[in-house]
């Protein structure tokens, strides 16, 4: 293929990737850029162009050895769970924006532990990077069947790095926040993550079915190979140890290295994403490695005896066949893994570079005085400029040291240097002692060692100069030879290194954290680090700071940086959060760290602090008072959280009481009226029965048969007196629960013939048309006394409702399924709609009647109401059609 | 020969009060609910009205009130004779311009006096 043609292919692809970005960032709020899936694929930017072929080269060259990257971050996963929301919420709540400032802010905003840590980062990536566009060039080189050109700017892959260069630092720094998320890059680097998955999968399964039979086939022609058996041993102890090194190794690398800190923390937009990821990312990782192991070995089949790069097999293999499309693919795949590495890690570095190395030490001063458009412009170049150089600066690394390593060891080499941030990082996470000066001499101490046992090393292995350094070891001393340090031979000179260099950082780290107490701000941000749980909603809370500030000073440095607007927005935020008085003078510890927090994002931990701590007068606080002042705020956290418990509770209770109070409130109204109607209805029979008794006692002179008349009204007085206080008692007993009913089986219709029985004279003397339908075998299941009262009510209530003249009364007892329904019917003039309900209230008494007050005792209904439903059944009122109410009340069949 | 009209819908309770009245010499009317009293007004000037308060379809308090409207009773003594005896129902009667309130049971004795005490 001609490079001008793959070189349009890689335009068009970078353009792909432009747009999507480009799309991504305009919809940042949308699910399709802003879900779980995204954030889990991201999380591949771990597989760069390393995995993509150099895992390939080193299962062809010494066996399973390549498999040690993967397993360690397998491993660890599902500690994610815990330590990953935990590092998320720290960083989200302190607006950290890269692993330099994470480890800086919790050793006290330490200025120079952040640069430190940035080189570290520098000195171990941009290697990293230079390995990504070494694989990028050769590939490319490959696929055109061209030679490397002597002459940097006839060589095409020089304007590859350039576009990728521009790319990256145009996306890479869309906000001056660099804890902003970065939408447009996340996304596209998760479509890299399928594409280069994809691809990969393809040239597997082409090399597996294709050019081979499956798997078995290439086992079978591989293990004819000489040295087959030798690669595919662990090798013993020795071997086993160095692989377990490994596995540890990527454990670290998993959460250190800055692109995967970038993406797993810097961009995590909600934390419950992780629970996708820590399934989806292995399952992609297992993917990405099924089809190493055959391409390897079928590529050293293929090419047994030839000299020829065993990391490119992916691409020699269909390219031997002629396979031009597929060439392709897995070099776009491969182009991919490389680029989305480089992008991420460059936009992370530059981040740190700016914030905390260019920015604390170089121009702060300056910004100072600036306004905020100049600051932001200045800010935002800085980063710019930062990632341009720095793929440029690796891309020189890569020409000029010639890298003759492959891909795997200077890979390991990254992750080593990256290591030596592993106690300072956890020891943040999980050790109150953990001291800024115990870091910083342990991670250095750490990289000297690093330098010591493998890049002074690896360095004079490049330039080939003749020494006795490796082999002799320093100054001829058996003891200190770099690569055998100690007498300490069985290890790979990856493993030999973190082991050295790991145990003593560590040990240095401890040491001086322990001997070296650190100072007020440490010990105030490890809490807060290994607390965060408990500050997360008020962190400002647990901010321990003393001294005098004026608010007006604060706000001018936040709108230098801000601008006026953010600032009056924050200001409002924080009072509001705060309640505290917008005309508040002076500035307390929580607007220190909020203000902090703001700056943060722009200029680095280190910064911030450095520049609230120009416009306030700090008072020197001692340690003792610190763990005084936290362990005061913790406890008012609690007893506050006590206290919002405890008024939560009474709340609840109040309104239960509110509740109870009101029912109560709404019974004894009821109970008022009720008392009320009695007394009513008490009183009636009484009146009549006085007025009767005293012209009988008064008048001498009646008529006999009015005497007779008015002795008359006594005793028929009296006889509906003892009638409602029997009903009464009986609602009384009913409502109360001591009525009880006896319940049997029963013939239905002959209960209601009885109890038409003795009414039957006041329905002929009303001349009214009577019939009862039903079946006289239906059965139910009640009490035969209490059904005859229901019966009776209803049936006296139908004879007062008759018309005087032709009235009617129709009884109708229906078999439903497993009840009996009974009807009863009368053609007087119905009930209004609203008295349905209504006419089951004890005393209610229709408003609609247009005769006179009923007969009635107004509690017949409602003790109908309660046998029915100690019967479980149900009682209602309804009209029929033809006019006329009809009540009716169900009864259950059998004893279920 | 004065003219009373007595509103109850208790039938032996109106009885033993148009018993009493004749024999004092009144015509008496007898209505059995608020609109039954309204209607005989329509054609009737009695010169005492003795209403019950709960009565079915016109209460004693709205027919006292449709009572009041009309100029032409205004010489009406009105007497509410009611079992709801509570201050506030007593108080309210009044308010609505009755003459007199009294509570059942009553005295048959007590009535007469207080009709002649209004009369007088």
């Amino acid at each position: 293929m001609s490079s001008v043609g793959l070189l349009i292919i890689l335009v068009m692809y970078l353009a792909l990737l432009f747009f999507i970005a480009h799309w991504a960032e305009k919809k940042r709020n949308s699910k399709w850029t802003n879900n779980k899936y995204i954030y889990s694929l991201s999380l591949a930017v771990y597989c760069t162009a390393w995995t993509y072929y150099g895992s390939i080269g080193v299962a062809a060259d010494s066996g399973l050895s390549y498999l040690s990257v993967y397993i360690g971050p397998i491993i660890i996963i599902p500690a994610w769970i815990l330590i990953l929301k935990k590092i998320i919420r720290i960083s989200r709540v302190n607006k950290v924006s890269s692993i330099a400032d994470f480890i800086s802010l919790r050793y006290g905003n330490s200025r120079f532990l952040g640069a430190v840590v940035t080189i570290i980062c520098l000195s171990g990536i941009l290697p990293y990077i230079a390995l990504q566009l070494k694989a990028i060039s050769e590939s490319f080189h490959l696929v055109t069947q061209t030679v490397s050109n002597k002459f940097i700017f006839d060589d095409s892959t020089t304007y590859v790095a350039i576009a990728l260069a521009l790319f990256s630092s145009y996306y890479g720094t869309r906000y001056v926040d660099a804890s902003e998320k970065r939408r447009g890059i996340v996304t596209a680097v998760a479509l890299e993550s399928i594409l280069k998955l994809v691809f990969f999968l393809m040239v597997g399964i082409y090399v597996t079915y294709f050019v081979f039979d499956g798997f078995e086939d290439i086992y079978q022609k591989a293990s004819l190979l000489e040295n087959f058996h030798k690669k595919n041993t662990i090798g013993g102890l020795p071997q086993a140890i160095n692989w377990f090194f490994l596995c540890i190794l990527s454990i670290f690398a998993i959460f250190l290295l800055p692109r995967q800190f970038h993406v797993s923390v810097i961009e995590n937009n909600r934390e419950n994403h992780i629970n996708t990821a820590i399934w989806l990312f292995p399952l992609y990782l297992l993917l990405f490695n099924i089809f190493v192991y055959p391409i390897a070995w079928g590529g050293n089949v293929l090419f047994d005896g030839k000299s020829v790069n065993s990391d490119t097999y992916s691409l020699l293999i269909p390219q031997f066949f002629g396979n031009k499309v597929l060439t392709v693919l897995v070099f776009l795949g491969g182009f991919s893994a490389a680029i989305s590495m480089i992008v991420v890690s460059s936009i992370g570095l530059s981040t740190m570079v700016s914030n905390n190395l260019i920015i604390p030490y170089g121009f702060l001063g300056q910004l100072q005085n600036e306004n905020q458009d100049t600051i932001n412009k200045k800010i935002v170049n800085t980063r710019k400029v930062g990632i341009f150089s720095l793929i440029i600066i690796s891309y020189f690394i890569y020409r000029f040291f010639a890298l003759d390593y492959n891909l795997f060891s200077i890979g390991l080499v990254a992750f080593v240097i990256i290591a030596q941030l592993a106690p300072a990082f956890f020891g943040a996470l999980f050790w109150r002692r953990g001291s800024r000066l115990g870091a910083v001499w342990g991670i250095i101490v750490g990289f000297v060692l690093c330098l010591y046992t493998l890049l002074i090393p690896y360095a004079i292995g490049i330039s080939s100069a003749q020494t006795t350094f490796i082999s002799k070891g320093l100054f001829g001393l058996e003891l200190l030879k770099p690569f055998q340090l100690f007498g300490l031979d069985y290890l790979n000179p990856v493993p030999h290194a973190l082991y050295w260099s790991l145990l003593f950082n560590f040990i240095t780290y401890v040491a001086v954290s322990v001997s070296f107490k650190g100072n007020y701000r440490e010990r105030n941000y490890a809490e807060m680090f290994l607390d965060i749980n408990k500050y997360i909603t008020n962190h400002e809370n647990a901010f321990v700071w003393k001294g005098t500030a004026y608010r007006t000073d604060i706000e001018k440095v936040l709108i230098r940086f801000l601008g006026e607007e953010r600032t009056k927005r924050a200001m409002n935020i924080f009072n509001l959060k705060y309640n505290v008085d917008k005309n508040e003078e002076l500035a307390d510890a929580r607007l220190i760290k909020f203000s902090e927090n703001l700056l943060t994002g722009h200029i680095g931990t280190a910064s911030a602090k450095i520049l609230i701590s120009s416009v306030v007068k700090e008072e020197k606080i001692t340690l003792p008072e610190v763990l005084k002042i936290l362990e005061e705020s913790k406890e008012n956290i609690i007893i506050n959280k006590k206290l919002i418990e405890t008024s939560n509770e009474l709340q609840e209770i109040s309104a239960k009481l509110q509740e109870a109070n009101e029912s109560l409130i709404r019974k004894d109204k009821q109970k008022d009226e009720f008392l009320d109607t009695v007394t009513h209805e008490l009183r009636t029979p009484i009146t009549a029965i006085r007025a009767s008794s005293e012209i009988l006692h008064d008048d001498d002179d009646i008529p006999d048969d009015l005497k007779k008349q008015f002795l008359q009204n006594i005793i028929s007085e009296s006889d509906r007196l003892n009638r409602l206080i029997d009903k009464i008692l009986d609602l009384e007993k009913f409502e109360t629960g001591k009525q009880k009913v006896n319940l049997s089986n029963n013939k239905i219709v002959e209960t209601i013939e009885k109890s038409v029985e003795p009414l039957i004279q006041l329905i002929n003397n009303k001349n009214i048309s009577f019939y009862i339908e039903g079946s006289h075998v239906l059965e139910a299941y009640y009490d035969e006394d209490r059904i005859f009262q229901v019966m009776t009510n209803l049936l006296s209530n139908a004879i007062k409702f008759c018309p005087d003249s032709n009235g009617l009364i129709t009884i109708s007892v229906n078999d439903r399924i497993d009840h009996i329904l009974v009807q009863v019917s009368d053609n007087g003039k119905g009930i209004s709609k609203n008295d349905f309900e209504n006419i089951f209230d004890k005393f209610y008494q229709s408003t609609n009647q247009n005769f006179k007050k009923p007969i009635g005792s107004g509690l017949g209904l409602a003790i109908c109401k309660q046998i029915i439903e100690h019967h479980k059944g149900k009682i209602w009122a309804s009209n029929n059609v033809t006019g006329g109410a009809c009540l009716s009340f169900t009864l259950l069949k059998n004893k279920n | 020969m004065k003219k009373i009209l007595i509103v109850d819908d208790e039938p032996n309770i109106v009885m033993s009060l148009e018993y009493t009245f004749k024999k004092n010499s009144f015509e008496v009317f007898i209505a059995r609910d608020g609109q039954e009293a309204l209607d005989i007004l329509q054609s009737n000037l009695p010169d005492v009205i003795i209403l019950d308060v709960m009565m079915p379809y016109v209460d004693g308090f709205e027919t006292i009130e449709r009572i009041k409207q009309n100029p032409k009773l205004n010489h009406c003594k009105i007497i509410f004779l009611s079992a709801k005896n509570k201050d506030s129902d007593i108080e309210k009667g009044l308010s609505l311009g009755a003459d007199a309130y009294l509570t059942k049971p009553f005295s048959i004795k007590k009535v007469v006096d207080q009709v002649f005490e209004l009369l007088h």
